[in-house]
């Protein structure tokens, strides 16, 4: 047993933490909650020019053959200063769906160029029920020539706005077994017929709504196996559940971070409120939820990286963590009190992502089901 | 980071878990199922068993085997807790006190003469301590007390009361918290002593507790003389120990392990008990529920994991041991909520009842889960330490 | 005991109803973001609707404004629990309700204003269309009010007011500031700070806006730099101001919008019988059926705390726990509400109000941001529970 990091995640925790206090400021971020883009060229390039697009990519891809450990290490400092932009549905969604699936020419062109920070890549995958099941992938992919025609209305796609390609999540078959008959396609985002549009969220992320109408789309961009893509989509959201756990946790170590500073100096009654036992009973409730989000966060994503089937791993942390998050977040604004609830202060930017963490890659009922499930019921 | 354990470890659980299978006599689960439920029965068969432990030297598994320890590492004395937890093995609040309080202060702070007259039948199983701390008027705020201990020519005199003495009618010794001299001012007043129960001058009353069972005493002193060679450490240094012991390490992975055991016999009960035709175990509200207890449960063995990880990797735990206390006694309340959920109307029939579920453990963990979470440091009081020791809150 | 409305309440409460109905701005109810028991989202704060300024003179008009007022002062002599039951359709239907003129200003000038006061003032508050805001918070005055720090200084016939006022709610549509400020620095402030009214529109007041989170403009910064108030705008006696404070606190023990949570729980229900998931039923989810009904019985509670503290109103005995507790349990339901309903929601739970995919109007994520202040606003949670132990208890302050 090891709950430890190793030295080169140390340095690469604090060469992030360095990198974003200082180039991701606040200010940055409310650019980008209310731009269009929602992400940053220069920002993106020198992240790139870091090496993180690639960190936890092998080596013959471009990348620096680290581990989604590494990764989780990365993506907490990234929740801890919010960073604004479609990394996460680059690196984790489209990188590890090309990684797991993808041949090895799609391996060398767009995980190669997702490693350099050349191209930006997402994955269309839920639908208007908004769940994470099978059973909800209405969009169709009809073979025709030597191709597929896409038709269907993807939405809560992140990113799809700045996307140069999307990993459409079709069904090519109708089955009994709803997880049978799915394909996934490499869609060039400029194609005819995708058409893609803002929602406007919570978090001020970047979903969208996508519809794709007749958007042709050649054999040799399905990944993986014809009809055989949702276990692909399956391994792809136990991933994509902890790097969002790994963000939550940087989110809400951040959010307990600022109260537990703002609460040593707001002077009520002729002392801190700090000194309060109020107070400081809510701020030891918030770091037991930071502690404990950050062990079984970590431990699920140790799992994954060492291969292990991790069901259970990741959906504790998922349904804690998104639970924990917005206790931390919302007892967080209870010590700012009214300066809080103001756009000019810091602290909705974490309580609105809180709400955005909760819900992507399924909630914490979503999880507490696989959970139930997993010790035997 | 490496979350699991190694083979040689996963060995040790191993023998861990078939010495206790062969060890703990079958009529120990008739009488108990965990804490604050002991009968002069049980007491002898605990105190059987914990010889036998003390053999294995994992009584007292952290002491050198000098001592009679296993001088066992960190990650096995875990293992070796949690096991001996989660099977319910005959030890419990007294070997707590006696080895990881009483008998780790001794280490620490007695002289040669004493370390050798008690450390040894500590790790042996063959002497009980109970302790002196906490009076009628100092409870969370220890340092209130005021049970006096009197110097005169080669013999301290203590005059006072104690309470909540856990086992103070069986224990051999107390471990007494006195006031040595009164005009310092608190925090600098204070002496740590060992006191034989069997001294002139020392009543014992029983306080029954919310099991029914006598537990606690009210230990009342009244001239006790003891020999000054009884005094622990130096002089009004008794302040100091109990802080040191404060970081003397305590995984507290005894809670994660009582709550899994709580936890898989509600699973195989609702997996094996119809209601309206249908198991227990497809109904959705309690398997939700009982996911969320699966899920507190990882949190609490990660949270007590760390701190056997602290001082494996040369630290010393700071806030972390008040964080797994906390966490894992408000864990037992939720437990038993939602054990008493699971149970239904059954829940409230208590071992003796022929409908009673088990040995009605749901329903005594359901009582003496108050306790958890009050002796040792309330809830609140941990919660201080976390946001004082740990976050650097301001005390005023 | 008996819970029901008597035959003539439930009149009453059809009578309100009716009122409600015809006199509401045609649309308001399904504009309305407001989130009941919070404070961010309150349209009348952000700006003056000539089309609510109507309702207001509509409700003083037909005496709805006045209704508990004694008779004698123009009042419709109505029990607290007749108030209860128009306040309770008013919030309802998210219509605008009493508020600081007719909550805070008009009680206090009645008890302890001068006569000179009572024509100056009650006359124009009845017809409903005179507004006041709150000038209470200071920068490092917030729980701990008696912090404050802005001097009124005696000069002939004036006070001369300087100092900063913050969490300004509306202060920036309203007509008057209901204010209080040291008037003698030498004694504790609660020996030394006195309540006047100060007219907007006198030079030297500064007005910023802050947006809260939900991106309303309900807060305002207020700066005064040798503001001129004239003496009679005292209320009552000089250097007493925070016993009128501590006065009117017991005034408001109704002002919490309790039809509100019933409206939204409603549409909630509403939505969830006609949304299906995976081609099932939302309302035939177990976990979605569970957080409903814990739901409905919350409400359940916050009502029988309000109509409680009416009916102690009406039989002379003094709320005191009860009022704290309706404060403290309303506001930590609001919060619940929102969070439970988001949940319900699922993913469509974030969408913002302007989305076209949110459901009801997105209220809910509304409710999810704005309800944080319903926890904060009016005293905090903490505070409250503070009041119930001590003052409600006995609990020692020490």
């Amino acid at each position: 047993m090891d709950l430890g990091l190793t030295e080169e995640q140390e340095m690469l925790k604090k060469s992030a933490q360095e990198f974003l206090a200082k180039e991701c400021p606040k200010k940055l971020v409310r650019e980008l909650d209310e731009s269009d883009t929602g992400y940053s060229r220069d920002l993106w390039n020198k992240m790139a020019q870091l090496g993180w697009m690639g960190l936890s990519f092998p080596e013959k891809y471009g990348g620096n053959g680290g581990s989604f450990l590494d990764l989780t290490v990365l993506l907490d400092e990234m929740g801890y200063n919010i960073v604004p932009g479609p990394f996460f549905s680059t690196v984790v969604l489209a990188g590890y769906t090309l990684l797991e699936a993808g041949n090895e020419e799609q391996k060398k062109e767009y995980l190669g160029k997702i490693c350099t920070g050349e191209l930006i890549i997402t994955v269309a995958l839920t639908e208007l029920d908004g769940t994470y099941d099978a059973a909800s992938i209405n969009t169709t992919a009809k073979a025709k020539g030597d191709g597929y025609v896409l038709n269907g209305t993807k939405l809560f796609v992140p990113d799809a706005n700045v996307a140069d390609y999307i990993l459409v999540v079709a069904r090519t078959k109708k089955s009994a077994n709803p997880d049978d008959g799915i394909t996934i396609f490499i869609v060039d985002a400029k194609s005819a017929g995708v058409k893609y549009t803002l929602l406007k969220t919570l978090a001020r992320d970047k979903l969208c709504e996508v519809i794709l109408e007749n958007v042709r789309v050649p054999k040799a961009h399905i990944i993986g196996n014809l009809d055989k893509g949702w276990s692909v989509i399956q391994s792809l959201l136990k991933k994509a559940a902890v790097a969002k756990c790994a963000e939550m946790v940087g989110g809400a170590q951040a959010s307990l971070d600022m109260a537990v500073n703002y609460a040593k100096e707001r002077v009520q009654f002729n002392r801190p409120i700090g000194s309060f036992q109020a107070i400081q009973h809510y701020c030891a409730n918030m770091v037991t939820d930071v502690d404990g989000s950050r062990f079984i966060t970590y431990k699920a994503a140790w799992a994954v990286s060492e291969g292990l089937p991790a069901d259970k791993e990741v959906s504790i942390a998922k349904a804690w963590t998104s639970e924990a998050f917005k206790r931390v977040a919302v007892l967080a604004h209870q010590i700012f009190g009214a300066i809080g609830f103001t756009m000019d202060h810091d602290m909705h930017l974490y309580f609105r992502r809180a709400k955005a963490g909760e819900l992507a890659y399924g909630d914490a009922d979503f999880h507490r089901d696989i959970v139930a499930r997993q010790i035997g019921l | 980071m490496d979350f699991k354990f190694t083979a040689e470890e996963e060995a040790f659980r191993q023998e861990v878990k078939d010495w206790l299978k062969a060890n703990i006599p079958p009529r120990w689960f008739e009488l108990t199922t965990g804490y604050w439920q002991e009968t002069d029965e049980s007491w002898k068969i605990a105190r059987a068993f914990q010889k036998k432990l003390g053999v294995k030297g994992w009584l007292a598994p952290a002491y050198p085997r000098e001592y009679g320890g296993a001088d066992l590492g960190h990650i096995k004395r875990l293992i070796l807790a949690e096991e001996l937890t989660y099977h319910n093995a005959p030890v419990g609040v007294e070997t707590e006190i006696t080895v990881n309080w009483v008998g780790m202060a001794l280490q620490h702070f007695g002289n040669e003469q004493q370390k050798k007259d008690y450390v040894s039948r500590v790790a042996k199983g063959d002497i009980v301590f109970c302790l002196g701390y906490s009076e009628p008027n100092a409870g969370s705020d220890l340092a209130s007390l005021q049970t006096r201990a009197t110097e005169k020519g080669d013999e301290y005199i203590i005059n006072g009361q104690k309470i909540w003495c856990s086992y103070a009618h069986y224990a051999d010794y107390c471990w007494l918290a006195a006031v040595t001299d009164p005009d310092v001012p608190k925090h600098r007043n204070m002496s740590m002593f060992v006191v034989d129960m069997k001294t002139p001058g020392i009543t014992v009353r029983p306080l029954i507790n919310i099991l029914g069972c006598h537990s606690f005493n009210e230990v009342f002193f009244d001239d006790v003389r003891i020999p000054k060679e009884n005094l622990v450490g130096e002089k009004n240094n008794g302040w100091f120990q109990l802080a040191v012991a404060l970081d003397f390490e305590r995984s507290g992975v005894q809670t994660a392990a009582g709550n899994q055991l709580l936890l898989d016999f509600l699973v195989g009960y609702a997996k094996s008990t119809k209601r309206n035709g249908r198991f227990l175990s497809e109904d959705p509200a309690l398997r939700n529920e009982l996911a969320e207890m699966a899920i507190e449960i990882e949190v609490a063995r990660m949270l007590c994991y760390r701190i056997a990880w602290i001082y494996k990797t040369g630290g010393h735990s700071n806030y972390e041991s008040s964080m797994a206390m906390l966490f894992g006694s408000e864990l037992l309340r939720r437990m038993t909520d939602v054990g008493m959920r699971v149970l239904g109307k059954y829940g409230q029939l208590m071992n003796g009842s022929k409908w009673a579920i088990g040995q009605a453990e749901i329903a005594r963990s359901y009582l003496a889960s108050l306790s958890i979470g009050v002796g040792g440091g309330t809830n609140e009081i941990q919660k201080n330490i976390i946001a004082m020791r740990g976050l650097g809150l301001p005390r005023k | 005991m008996d819970f029901q409305l008597s035959e003539t309440e439930k009149a009453f409460q059809q009578k309100a109803e009716q009122f409600v109905l015809s006199a509401m701005p045609p649309g308001y109810t399904d504009r309305c973001l407001y989130w009941p028991g919070a404070y961010g989202a309150i349209l009348e704060f952000e700006e003056r609707d000539p089309a609510i300024d109507r309702f207001r003179e509509r409700m003083g008009e037909e005496g709805w404004l006045t209704m508990a007022w004694p008779k004698e002062l123009g009042g419709g002599g109505h029990s607290f629990i007749e108030q209860a039951i128009f306040a309770e359709r008013l919030s309802y239907h998210r219509a605008p309700g009493t508020d600081i003129s007719t909550l805070i200003a008009a009680p206090t000038i009645m008890r302890f204003g001068s006569e000179e006061q009572k024509k100056e003032w009650i006359p124009r508050i009845i017809k409903g269309n005179l507004r006041f805001w709150l000038a209470y918070s200071e920068p490092n005055a917030g729980s701990d009010l008696a912090a404050i720090q802005t001097t009124a200084v005696e000069d002939g016939d004036d006070l001369i007011v300087n100092g900063q006022k913050i969490w300004s709610s509306g202060a920036h549509i309203a007509d008057y500031a209901w204010m209080v400020a040291r008037t003698d620095m030498k004694v504790p402030s609660h020996k030394g700070t006195t309540l006047f009214i100060v007219d907007n529109k006198t030079p030297g007041i500064t007005i910023r806006p802050l947006i809260n989170i939900v991106g309303f403009h309900s807060f305002n910064e207020v700066f005064f730099d040798n503001v001129r108030v004239p003496k009679k705008n005292i209320v009552g006696e000089k250097n007493l101001g925070f016993l009128y404070l501590m006065v009117a606190l017991d005034y408001e023990r109704l002002a919490i919008a309790i039809g509100g949570f019933r409206r939204q729980f409603d549409e909630l229900v509403k939505y969830v019988k006609g949304t299906t998931r995976n081609g099932e039923p939302l309302s035939a989810n177990p976990s979605v059926r569970r957080k409903l009904a814990d739901l409905a019985i919350d409400i359940e509670v916050a009502y029988n705390f309000f109509f409680k503290t009416a009916w102690m109103m009406d039989n002379n005995q003094m709320p005191n726990i009860e009022a704290s507790v309706l404060k403290l349990f309303a506001t930590q339901l609001s919060r619940k509400l929102a969070s439970v309903g988001t949940e319900i929601l699922g993913i469509y739970g974030q969408l913002e109000h302007d989305s076209k995919y949110a459901p009801m109007r997105g209220q809910y994520s509304v409710g999810y941001l704005d309800s944080i202040s319903a926890v904060i606003g009016a005293g905090t949670s903490e505070i409250q529970r503070n009041i119930i132990a001590q003052r409600g208890l006995g609990l020692p302050r020490k």
